[in-house]
């Protein structure tokens, strides 16, 4: 794959799309769980956005627009599809009330600790693709809940109810876990 | 406001999405509610973990290289880029030595015409200024035979208002040459005679020249250079030039 140079006009592209380069490839590397995998994935992801690059609104969030690509071209690959098949996630659920969360208060500040870094990113990895992406959106990422919300094209009122989902899922993957450490 | 109203809230407070108005309805409240502050806590020690935690994948090198590589664009730029660069340092190498090369033609005249003064001066200055005292060519120019390597004809001074006071031997450059010493006007005027050839490249002013309010008038003929140095008028010296020369022709 090699971009050609007739794309290369567009000098702001690369101005805009390296910066994002470290960050991309972390999130590549979490949805597919493999190195090679990623690195296809987000080459893959910056020759989509340099041909369409014509195409992108100039002024909407450029930042959005990549992981969007990023995540479009993951889910349609065969990792992805795989993904999505095997975690069934009933996005209906998105939208039904959400489970109480008043349980009692659990020392998270034990995830502080760098030992700790490898049980969470375990956990992260164990949680079905769509909770685990919403939280290294929010999280790593830091971005809003509107641009989480372009970035996956659903509303913002699925991005906070996925959001909690998500967050009370790693929880009931982690408690356990460190109450047994 | 119930905790349980506010506990589904306390993720958008942490994440900064509540209005203006409710977040900080709940800062109040977490500052009377111990069980919601703990949570709260809780919840703020999950983030901080979950981004150092996610952060965990980063890029080889290799494949930033590469990638880079392919983003920018270089090679049509970068050969244009080149072929200046080439041309701007072989121009200011050019120069350079032009420069070079003119500075040091500059600096070996005058050091010439200095040689040239110093020699005038310290030989007039002298309490026996010539080594064959005569006002008669055919006595100097025979006098010079078997002392210098080269010979010369000197012109007839008759109907001039120049006169032949004598002549020496002299060095310049540790080239042996003839030193004559001529007369005008109460203006003692150096002539000096030294082989093309054996001279230093550079001694050779096309030229006249000015040193000290010396005058320096020169030429070649025959093989031989010709030096005619003095502090009368230059028209003096391209006379006396002009008589020495068409002596050396015949």
């Amino acid at each position: 794959m090699s971009v050609s140079a007739e794309y290369l006009q567009s000098g702001s592209f690369e101005e805009l799309a390296l910066p994002l380069f470290d960050q991309l490839y972390n999130f590549a590397h979490w949805l597919t769980h493999d190195r090679a995998e990623a690195e296809d994935l987000v080459q893959e992801t910056y020759t989509k956005a340099l041909r369409g690059f014509s195409s992108f609104n100039q002024g909407t969030n450029f930042r959005a627009w990549m992981y969007r690509i990023l995540r479009n071209t993951f889910l349609s690959s065969r990792t992805g599809l795989k993904a999505t098949a095997t975690q069934q996630l009933d996005l209906e659920a998105d939208t039904a009330p959400l489970p109480q969360t008043t349980d009692t208060v659990t020392p998270e500040s034990i995830l502080i600790e760098r030992s700790n870094h490898n049980l969470l990113q375990a956990a992260l990895e164990e949680l079905p693709v769509h909770f685990r992406e919403i939280l290294l959106l929010c999280e790593v990422e830091e971005m809003s809940y509107q641009e989480i919300s372009e970035t996956l094209t659903v509303p913002i009122g699925t991005v906070m109810s996925r959001l909690s989902r998500a967050r009370a899922a790693l929880r009931a993957i982690v408690r356990p876990k460190l109450q047994r450490t | 406001m119930a905790c349980d109203s506010w506990v589904p809230k306390l993720d958008a407070y942490l994440d900064g999405e509540l209005s203006a108005a409710e977040t900080s309805a709940l800062d109040a409240h977490l500052r009377g509610c111990s069980a919601c502050a703990a949570q709260a806590l809780a919840c703020v020690q999950m983030k901080r973990a979950l981004k150092i935690a996610g952060q965990r994948f980063t890029p080889s090198a290799e494949f930033k290289a590469r990638m880079r590589s392919q983003l920018a664009p270089k090679p049509a730029p970068s050969w244009k880029f080149a072929w200046a660069f080439l041309a701007a340092a072989l121009a200011l190498l050019l120069v350079t030595v032009l420069l070079t090369g003119l500075s040091d033609r500059r600096s070996r005249q005058q050091t010439l015409v200095s040689e040239l003064t110093d020699l005038h001066v310290s030989t007039l200055a002298s309490a026996s200024p010539v080594d064959v005292v005569s006002t008669d060519r055919h006595t100097v120019k025979p006098w010079f035979q078997g002392k210098v390597p080269f010979t010369f004809n000197l012109p007839e001074l008759q109907n001039t208002s120049f006169q032949l006071l004598g002549g020496r031997v002299t060095y310049l450059a540790q080239v042996p040459g003839a030193h004559l010493i001529y007369q005008i006007r109460k203006h003692e005027i150096s002539v000096f005679i030294f082989p093309e050839k054996a001279l230093p490249a550079g001694f050779s002013p096309s030229s006249s020249k000015q040193h000290l309010a010396f005058h320096v008038v020169t030429f070649t003929e025959g093989g031989l250079r010709y030096y005619i140095l003095g502090d009368t008028t230059p028209a003096d010296l391209d006379s006396l030039a002009d008589l020495l020369r068409s002596a050396a022709s015949s």
